[in-house]
């Protein structure tokens, strides 16, 4: 997403947004332990360094728990019916390029229910940032399967084990036409989530981040084994990507020189499955928008639209004898 | 508006029949009008014919109906009576509001599709038929037999029969006389409802505007060969009298007149999905509505065209979706949720037959039921009809202004016999009221909340993204006037009560339409929708004949005036007429413990306890008047028996 003229007009004049002015008063009620709230904090830094304006910021989600967030945001937040929230960010952003538009979504709302719009926002690739908040399971319903559950998982619908393997949203994403960023984020680096969100929307077209987030509730030791060892988790760096803190490079020395445009590595990386890769897998900025595309090279004002009826009319038009602009077949 | 350049003979040609010349006019037989049908193979032109025909008789001043007479498949196999494909146009003296009854002459490219139309029962007896002969010399015994067989049958049957050497003449002009038969069909039909030549020349060029200026003049001569060879071998010279034209018009069907309302709505964006056959309204509008800077989004499915639209409403921009059926259903929740949160949304049906996939192309009004009540839960939206094209293109400014000044789902139902249905109607004169104000950007009062809900109308002001102070966040949960979710007893109803005031609130604004025929008598026929040409000219034929018949015609079917109740009871029986399903009462399994009635009349049994009967049919066609009167006549006749 790119910051617009208006909002740099915006930021000359505005005192300095914080961080509370990003926090709605409720408060949010996700359990003690989840990832959600990781995320949340990671959208309201993001917020405050880039001065978007609340009133400017749209946070568009479905169903499930990762998308009750936009309730915790001070901005315009649309929490719809469950797996439609990028159709509706689509339209929101089709006609008000002004507006800075976020969709958080879950494993079961954006790769399930609402599979069919998650592949053709990718396609569309119209200037917005989604974030996949991906647990594994559903957790608003009470621990059922989802396409991104491990093989073998017991949950209630799935009581002697997940039959399938899982989905991988990376590959996914990475396959279809018009991809333009693709990177993976996790709940337990917050620096990196907080650069990766950054870098989604700084970006111009559709930023994918799938976010691993843990639910202490329902699928308590599912990273456990990442959490505990930092040498499974591959950074991915680049002068074009992620550029580690001193701090965050001690502990993760398991780093990968991963230029963003190499889809073929890219791929490699997304498949990955003893280590879990973060960073920027993808970034195309050059392939086209389709609100940009579909923009239109006038605004529509009243003369406009009598001047196209009357075209219409005209076409199909009747007349009296004595009024008919112009006689026929001279 | 004038037009200029060549190109726009068409929209400027005024000729009234008295200026023709050469066309044999004296010796024509004087109508009132006839019923033509063509019709061919797919792809034989038929209905492009059909469609020429009906614009030169419009812009001569007669009034028209045109009908399309459509396969099920793209590419049927040829010469088969499944195959048949054309257009069915009723030219009149007067003013036409329908389909009309069986068909006056019949112009068929092979022996099979015209008994296709024998075989429906669309052809009067006696009717006159101009058949292509070519099939009596084919090299295909078997063809040659079909042919004959069907020839001798035909003219057994009583019916006037002409057979026409199209493909003979035809090749004289054009190589592959299947891709130009149907001009030379045009000129002769044009010979013989002697309709002026220079009119039917600017059409064809009109028609061709966009092929290149050969193909252009090979139509315009094989129009011309058409109508020379039918002076020098028919015998048939109609004229069908127009008064002179006297305000401007245009002439379109019932699809181009959505897409142009949608225009004059003000309406920026629309999401639609393809689906037959609403979607030549989404063609049209996708032809002209980028040059007004709005945009036709093709989403990924109906679910997605109907969220998308929901988006561009809550950012704004009023929008509108427009499908069929099945994606009304696919829909249900989308609209639910612009119902929930209060979101402006125009939702256009165009009505096929149903359920499931049902009859794609033919027309039946059976979606009035889903439109009103076909969410889960307590979804209280507008549902109006629209019952002409004029209707249609002006339905879509009403339906526009409801939907922001309540904040509320409008769906507007047409069908299928609408949507190709061609008829003059006065042109539009533009009024920038039409239009939606610009989006309010202004920032928000401190006090203010997202749902302020009014206790007189149920209104709250609603906060646009972008107005400060004014975020909050929208969702489909129960909520408080904070938008806050909540699923507290008190609330829920209050939300509840508020979502349903607006219906009340716009119900009080609601003027009932004029009785059609006396206020008082023995029968009102009521209707909705396409129907209303065909039921208010049943009703004067019924009148004609000393009968005390009346119609009501019904626009906003949810919520619907007051006044109802007092017009139905001025007459001793009430009996809506509705191209929908009802269980015939004949049937040995139906008792009137059990008995479905029609929507409509489900709807006004159940609101004011009146006992309303219903007639209808689900076949797929329009209703024709004959067959109304005919049920009006029974319903009359049953009447008496029981005051006996």
């Amino acid at each position: 997403m790119n910051a617009s003229m208006s909002q740099c007009l915006m930021q000359m004049v505005h005192t300095d947004y914080v961080i509370a002015d990003y926090q709605s008063e409720i408060a949010p009620r996700w359990c003690t332990g989840c990832g959600d709230t990781a995320i949340l904090t990671a959208m309201q830094r993001l917020c405050r360094d880039e001065q978007l304006p609340p009133e400017k910021t749209v946070c568009v989600s479905g169903i499930g728990c990762a998308s009750r967030l936009p309730h915790y945001m001070n901005a315009y937040g649309f929490h719809g019916i469950h797996g439609r929230a990028l159709p509706v960010a689509e339209g929101i952003k089709i006609r008000r390029p002004d507006l800075n538009v976020f969709v958080t979504t879950g494993d079961g709302d954006c790769c399930s229910i609402g599979a069919a719009h998650w592949l053709h926002a990718i396609r569309y690739n119209m200037n917005m940032t989604l974030l996949l908040h991906d647990n594994n399971v559903y957790g608003l319903t009470k621990k059922q399967a989802s396409p991104t559950s491990p093989q073998g998982m017991k949950s209630n619908t799935t009581p002697f084990g997940a039959t399938l393997n899982p989905l991988n949203p990376l590959t996914v994403t990475l396959g279809v036409s018009n991809v333009s960023f693709v990177a993976q984020a996790v709940d337990w680096i917050p620096d990196l989530l907080y650069d990766i969100l950054r870098q989604a929307y700084h970006h111009k077209g559709f930023s994918f981040v799938r976010i691993l987030q843990r639910c202490p509730n329902f699928m308590e030791h599912r990273f456990d084994d990442w959490v505990r060892d930092p040498s499974k988790m591959r950074i991915l760096t680049h002068a074009n990507g992620l550029r580690l803190k001193p701090e965050v490079s001690r502990v993760y020395k398991n780093q990968e020189t991963h230029d963003p445009l190499d889809m073929p590595r890219a791929l490699a990386l997304a498949a990955l499955k003893e280590e879990i890769p973060v960073g920027i897998l993808y970034r195309d900025p050059t392939v086209p928008c389709y609100d940009e595309l579909r923009a239109g090279e006038r605004p529509s004002t009243p003369g406009l639209v009598e001047l196209v009826l009357n075209e219409e009319f005209d076409k199909v038009g009747i007349w009296p004898a004595e009024t008919a602009p112009a006689a026929a077949g001279e | 508006m004038t037009p200029t350049g060549k190109q726009h003979h068409a929209e400027t040609a005024t000729l009234s029949r008295e200026e023709t010349p050469g066309t044999g006019q004296s010796s024509a037989e004087v109508l009132q009008e006839h019923i033509v049908e063509i019709v061919s193979d797919s792809g034989e032109g038929a209905q492009r014919c059909g469609q020429s025909l009906a614009a030169i008789a419009a812009r001569s001043g007669n009034g028209i109906w045109t009908v399309e007479i459509i396969p099920a498949e793209i590419q049927p196999p040829h010469r088969s009576v499944a195959g048949a494909s054309g257009n069915r146009v009723r030219i009149a003296s007067h003013r036409v509001t329908n389909v009309g009854d069986e068909a006056d002459l019949v112009v068929a490219f092979n022996e099979q599709v015209l008994l296709s139309r024998l075989r429906a029962g669309e052809v009067k007896p006696g009717a006159t038929i101009l058949l292509e002969n070519m099939w009596a010399a084919y090299p295909d015994p078997d063809i040659r037999a079909a042919y004959a067989k069907v020839r001798d049958e035909v003219k057994a049957a009583g019916y006037r029969l002409y057979e026409v050497p199209l493909e003979v003449e035809c090749q004289k002009y054009v190589p592959d006389p299947r891709r130009g038969k149907n001009m030379f069909v045009l000129g002769m039909l044009c010979a013989i409802y002697s309709l002026d030549p220079e009119l039917a020349r600017a059409q064809v060029r009109f028609t061709f505007a966009k092929k290149e200026q050969k193909i252009v003049d090979a139509n315009v001569e094989l129009l011309d060969a058409g109508r020379a060879w039918a002076e020098q071998n028919l015998d048939l010279r109609y004229a069908i009298p127009a008064p002179p034209v006297t305000e401007p018009q245009v002439v379109m069907n019932g699809n181009a007149a959505l897409a142009l309302g949608v225009v004059a709505s003000g309406m920026e964006v629309c999401a639609m999905y393809p689906i037959t056959p609403a979607t030549s309204a989404s063609h049209y509008l996708s032809n002209i509505f980028e040059k007004v800077g709005c945009v036709v989004h093709q989403a990924e499915d109906e679910i997605a065209a109907c969220t998308f639209a929901i988006g561009a409403s809550y950012a704004g921009k009023c929008a509108v979706t427009i499908t069929s059926g099945p994606g009304l259903s696919l829909k249900q929740e989308g609209i639910g949720l612009a119902v929930m949160a209060e979101i402006p949304l125009v939702v256009i049906d165009v009505q096929r037959g149903g359920p499931s996939t049902g009859l794609p192309t033919k027309v039946e009004q059976g979606d009035l039921m889903a439109a009103m009540f076909g969410g889960h839960g307590d979804a209280p939206k507008v549902v109006m009809a629209a019952s002409s094209i004029e209707d249609c293109f002006y339905s879509v400014i009403t339906a526009r202004k409801i939907a922001e000044t309540f904040n509320m789902v409008v769906v507007i139902l047409t069908d299928a016999a609408l949507a190709t249905a061609q008829q003059p109607y006065p042109r539009p004169k533009f009024n920038a009221d039409w239009l939606a104000p610009p989006v309010n950007q202004s920032a928000v009062p401190e006090d203010a909340h997202p749902y302020d809900w009014d206790e007189r109308t149920g209104i709250a002001t609603r906060f646009i993204p972008g107005q400060p102070n004014g975020m909050h966040c929208l969702t489909g949960l129960a909520h408080d006037r904070d938008s806050h979710v909540a699923y507290d007893p008190e609330i829920n109803e209050e939300g509840l009560l508020n979502r349903s005031r607006k219906l009340a609130a716009l119900q009080t604004t609601l003027r009932l339409a004029p009785v059609f025929g006396d206020e008082e008598g023995d029968l009102l026929l009521i209707g909705w929708g396409s129907t209303r040409g065909a039921i208010e000219e049943a009703v004067s034929m019924l009148r004609a004949e000393g009968h005390k018949v009346s119609s009501l015609h019904l626009k906003f079917l949810q919520p619907m005036a007051s006044g109802i109740d007092a017009v139905m009871k001025r007459f001793g029986k009430v009996m809506t007429i509705e191209n929908n399903w009802n269980d015939p009462p004949s049937d040995p399994l139906i008792t009137p413990d059990n008995r479905r009635y029609s929507h409509l009349a489900q709807l006004l049994r159940s609101r004011w306890l009146i006992d309303v009967d219903c007639w209808g049919k689900a076949r797929g066609q329009p209703l024709k008047p004959a067959a109304i009167v005919q049920a009006a006549r029974a319903k009359l006749a049953q009447a008496q028996g029981e005051d006996q």
